[in-house]
């Protein structure tokens, strides 16, 4: 439990943090630390120097934007969970948030940090996919936006390049739409065998779209498509059958808790129950 | 004292919901564990640990370790044969008993063994060394399954062997094969208990000092034995035993994982020695996982012989015990105790238990809290219900069916044991009306209807406590006890065993505060530090209070009798006739008396003794049990499973235990909870898993699985009290009864949800994914079909029926 020898740095400007992030090679972002530094402890990461953006102003904070709320990339998942905005209007991230871990890792750990990891079992990629979030990432040559749908490229890698820092997550007001987060915890590690976030918006009986993003099944989390087209124009008692497609084609990771074949089956009931959830 | 409590008279303390006196200076983070330690030119030092199951050494280069900054030291295996081997305190006829080595010197077998080992100023630098170390190894086939490790052509753990068959202990009572010809039903089951580890929330930790003028060797170590470990640390090092001392700092669990002697207790204090500096070791949770002893991991093949109204005539009970590829101190014995307890609460005329111990390339298992005895209640209570079920009786009517009577104790049993004590209908039966149990049954039926599986499990336990005899303990069994009455008033006890979050430093302040007349806060409790207690035993095997507790009450009682001879000649009246109580000394029936203070300033001032009455006021008593002790209880646990994923939720839980007279019930009921909990969670989360490589896929706690609060229901806890016999305080001990009859009571729950889907057995842990499977071979059917299948399968059962 004890890391290899690394440099540390906390600047206090964006800027700053970005020229220390590309001043060397093995330079790492931290943020949070509730991912980087276990597995520095473990050795299974060894970055030659942390840049901390702990003390730079201006990165937490939930803030409405019209039709839109940005989030500031280190806003903790306990500010998630707990901000009046987000409850209000896009509760379903509030939701998500308050599933993470336990609370000490709510209290430290952060939105930007959690996206920039992409662990394929963290929670909050369901939820990102599912409000077709958009995820502002900042380098050498300012900002640019990179849509949910992008994001995520594989096991532990994002569309963020080396030498950007992601700052900002925009999501949208999810007014008029019910919402739901069902997980399958890990009895250990606390994080999703299987997470379904559902954005369902329904008028007189039928439902007008459904947008489901599922974590924890495969290297990285994805929309169940197969599952929002079956629904669509359909009932609540269509749900059932079309959940049956929350897993197709994907190819499922297996440990030594859940095998692929289970987790594909547990994501057709989470999604299920996320769906009925959602139209409650 | 043999009274039951409450009914006894002058019991200011005893028996009250006394807080811990340990708890403040715990909770305010201001005591030391080993880690806290700080002495003067401290040295750490990490352990270069094998990365393979089992592998040959061809060269350990340490030149760039020994380069490295701040690096003192690095020895490995070849450095430090002058340290005697880890010892084993188990002997068992015809037991193979490899070298197991301090730092493994030609081959490793297993993952986690140490091979290195590396001193620096600064544990960074220590460990930054250790990747340093070059170890060449050649690998080698892995043995990790015990079946096929009995297999010819397995390849061996040990070669010198020429087998991975340590021992076969036979235990025989009866006439088995004629119990078993005229039964009218026989039912087997082959139960499958798995490996666990003890994970105590301290792991391991050492500090060792030596003072080469003194020639004194002074070592801080997290165990459980303190005085046991001091004489093995001195044979090990070959040091005098009186230049050693042992002291436990705070202890932070141990759940009987220190109930050991490892090598690193050998390593530290020898490189102490060696480089004339203090060392310290701190083991780390992967460490801890890896490299610290495991419980359980048994195969148990039985079969009842039972007639057709629900009577036991015989089991068998074959088992394989998975000792991984050492002995550690207690090895080899942990599954006989199994067979010591395997005939549990019931009548058994026949009896036949035979257990292999099998080698393999894993880390050993040892004791883990219970240690044989929740594999024997696993064995005996989930056969219980197999049988019940068999039979379609209710599986507690089965049970009462086969109790023996209270009249019938000291009940001899099938195993050769005599059962102190016990009441068994009694704990069942309070805890079937605690539960509802009739109601919860009609409440089973009505949810089959709606397609819930609702389960309801009953366990049974009855446990060996207060090890023990010194005739059946590889190291004695008795404990020692002294109680000195300070000049100024005040107590101090001092005591053999090794408390490490039980409590005694309270509840027996409150035993000896009641018996002196005075205050608990004035009873100072001291054990752990083998320079300022007689040499004891130490704490293990629920045996703290039952004997330790004994020890000191026995103490305690010749402090009386002489508190009482000098009052009597000081107030001129008869020692018989003094009444200690309240702070004072007082004669019966009269108001003359003396203070406490008096009594305890005449006998240290010794100006007006009676004629052969010693100055000053201490006793010891070593006292030796004349048998152990047998607590036993009821558990009921309620149980919902989902149909759909196959996670199972704990509805309720209900316990009725009897450890005979409590002292504190607020400890009592803190070690049911905590068993209970690792009771669970042996049933539902917890398991090591080695991959055919004897790779650990277990190895943090992000894998294994810990019980959480959330998803525990309240625990309705009751007791009934039959004290024992054994000792004059009537009271059985408690801390491993959770555990044991918990863990059967889940698993017996989970298999009555799902009888109506004709499963008869799941081994556990039960995680979501293998109930689930196990329910998808049942049937996809609906509710009204679960229960005709239910009707229909009632008539099949899988098991061979004799007409």
């Amino acid at each position: 439990m004890i890391p290899s020898a690394f440099d540390y740095e906390a600047p206090r400007s964006l800027s700053e943090a970005l020229s220390l992030l590309n001043s060397r090679e093995d330079a790492k972002i931290l943020a949070g630390g509730h991912s980087l530094l276990p597995a520095m402890k473990l050795r299974l990461a060894a970055p030659a120097l942390l840049v901390d953006l702990s003390r730079i102003e201006g990165l937490s904070y939930v803030r409405e934007a019209g039709e839109r709320i940005h989030i500031g990339a280190m806003t903790t998942h306990a500010e998630v969970a707990a901000s009046e905005v987000l409850k209000a209007r896009c509760p379903l991230l509030a939701q998500t948030a308050s599933h993470i871990g336990d609370v000490q890792v709510r209290n430290r750990g952060t939105i930007g940090g959690s996206l920039a990891h992409a662990d394929p079992a963290a929670d909050y990629p369901a939820a990102i996919l599912a409000l077709e979030a958009e995820i502002v990432v900042t380098g050498p040559k300012g900002e640019r936006v990179i849509s949910a749908a992008q994001f995520f490229t594989g096991l532990f890698t994002t569309a963020v390049a080396a030498n950007e820092i992601l700052t900002e997550v925009r999501v949208q007001a999810t007014s008029g739409a019910g919402v739901a987060y069902k997980k399958f915890a890990h009895p250990a590690s606390g994080f999703a065998v299987v997470g379904v976030a559902a954005v369902v918006k329904a008028a007189g009986g039928k439902i007008q779209s459904a947008r489901i993003g599922i974590t924890g099944v495969s290297e990285h989390a994805y929309r169940a498509t197969a599952v929002e087209n079956a629904l669509a124009g359909k009932t609540a008692r269509d749900i059932a059958a079309a959940s049956e497609h929350a897993a197709d084609g994907v190819d499922a990771l297996s440990d030594t808790f859940a095998s692929g074949d289970y987790r594909k089956h547990i994501a057709c009931v989470y999604a299920k129950r996320a769906l009925e959830a959602a139209l409650k | 004292m043999a009274k039951k409590n409450g009914k006894a008279n002058g019991h200011a303390f005893v028996g009250q919901r006394f807080k811990r006196k340990e708890d403040p200076r715990l909770i305010q983070g201001i005591s030391h564990y080993a880690d806290d330690l700080r002495l003067p030119g401290l040295l750490h030092c990490v352990f270069v640990r094998s990365p393979h199951a089992h592998a040959k050494i061809s060269s350990i280069g340490t030149d760039a370790a020994k380069a490295a900054p701040g690096v003192v030291a690095v020895f490995t295996g070849n450095d430090v044969k002058d340290i005697g081997c880890v010892p084993c305190a188990g002997s068992l006829p015809g037991l193979k008993i490899p070298n197991h080595y301090v730092l493994a010197r030609d081959r490793v077998r297993y993952v986690g063994e140490p091979v290195a080992v590396i001193a620096a100023e600064t544990l960074y630098q220590a460990r930054d060394a250790a990747d340093l170390v070059e170890v060449d190894y050649e690998p080698l086939p892995a043995i990790v399954d015990m079946e096929k490790a009995l297999a010819k052509g397995s390849p061996y753990v040990h070669d010198e062997f020429k087998t991975n068959l340590a021992f076969t202990h036979v235990m025989n009572t009866g006439d088995v094969a004629a119990a078993f010809k005229k039964a009218d039903v026989v039912v087997n089951q082959r139960l499958v208990n798995q490996r666990l580890a003890p994970v105590s929330m301290e792991p391991r930790g050492v500090v060792a000092q030596y003072l080469p003028g003194e020639k004194a060797l002074t070592v801080w170590s997290s165990t459980q034995i303190p005085h046991l470990l001091k004489t093995q640390m001195a044979v090990m090092l070959g040091v005098p035993e009186t230049s050693v001392r042992v002291i436990t700092p705070e202890v932070g669990g141990g759940f009987g994982s220190k109930l050991n002697v490892y090598g690193e207790e050998g390593v530290v204090p020898w490189l102490a020695i060696r480089l004339g500096r203090p060392v310290k070791w701190s083991e780390t949770r992967r460490e801890n996982i890896a490299a610290t002893i495991h419980g359980r991991d048994q195969i148990n093949d039985v079969e009842l012989a039972l007639k057709k109204d629900g009577t036991l005539l015989g089991m068998r009970c074959h088992v394989l015990a998975d000792l991984g590829a050492y002995h550690q101190l207690l090895t080899p014995i942990i599954a006989t105790l199994t067979g010591l307890m395997a005939p549990g609460c019931y009548k058994l005329p026949a009896f036949e238990f035979v257990v292999k111990g099998v080698f393999t390339n894993k880390m050993s298992t040892d004791a883990y809290r219970g240690a044989g005895r929740p594999e024997a209640t696993y064995l005996i209570e989930r056969m219980a219900d197999i049988a019940a079920r068999e039979l379609k009786m209710d599986p507690v009517a089965f049970r009462r069916k086969n109790f023996p009577s209270p009249k019938e104790f000291p009940f001899a049993t099938a195993a050769g044991l005599q059962y102190d004590s016990g009441n068994y209908q009694g704990t069942l039966a309070k805890a079937t009306q605690i539960a509802g149990y009739d109601k919860l049954r009609a409440r089973q039926k009505a949810g089959w209807k709606q397609g819930k599986y609702y389960g309801i499990g009953v366990s049974t336990y009855v446990e060996i406590c207060a090890l023990g005899p010194s005739s059946a303990m590889p190291a004695g069994g008795w404990e020692s006890g002294t109680v000195r009455i300070e000049p100024t008033g005040k107590v101090t006890a001092l005591t053999g065993a090794s408390p490490h979050g039980q409590g005694q430093e309270t509840s027996f302040a409150q035993l000896i505060a009641d018996m002196l007349g005075i205050t608990p806060a004035d009873v100072n409790v001291v054990h752990g530090d083998t320079a300022a207690v007689p040499y004891g035993i130490g704490t293990f095997g629920s045996r703290a209070t039952a004997v330790g507790g004994t020890a000191l009450y026995v103490a305690t009682e010749k402090l009386q009798d002489k508190m009482k001879k000098i009052a009597a000649h000081l107030l001129g009246a008869r020692p018989d006739a003094i009444v200690i109580g309240g702070g004072r000394l007082t004669v019966k029936g009269s108001k003359k008396s003396l203070s406490f203070g008096e009594v305890v300033g005449a006998a240290y001032s010794a100006k007006s003794l009676p004629e052969g009455v010693e100055p000053g006021l201490e006793a010891t008593h070593f006292f030796e049990p004349r048998n152990f002790t047998f607590p036993f209880g009821a558990h009921i646990v309620c149980v919902e499973v989902d149909r759909d994923t196959g996670a199972i939720s704990l509805d309720r839980y209900v316990a009725v235990d009897d450890c005979g007279n409590v002292i504190n019930p607020l400890l009592v009921e803190g070690q049911i909870h905590g068993g209970i909990v690792q009771g669970i969670a042996q049933a539902l989360y917890e398991e090591v898993i080695y991959n055919e490589d004897g790779q650990l896929s277990t190895g943090t706690l992000m894998d294994y699985a810990l019980p959480k609060a959330a998803g525990l229901p309240e625990f309705e806890l009751e007791r009934t009290c039959t004290p024992t016999p054994v000792n004059p305080m009537g009271v059985k001990g408690v801390g491993e009864a959770g555990t044991i009859g918990c863990t059967p009571a889940v698993v017996n729950a989970v298999c009555d949800a799902l009888a109506p889907l004709g499963i008869r057995h799941i081994d556990m842990p039960l995680k979501p994914e293998k109930v689930w499977r196990a329910m998808q071979g049942g049937s996809q059917i609906g509710a009204t079909a679960v229960l005709a299948a239910a009707e229909k399968k009632a008539g099949k059962a899988s098991s061979r029926r004799r007409a």
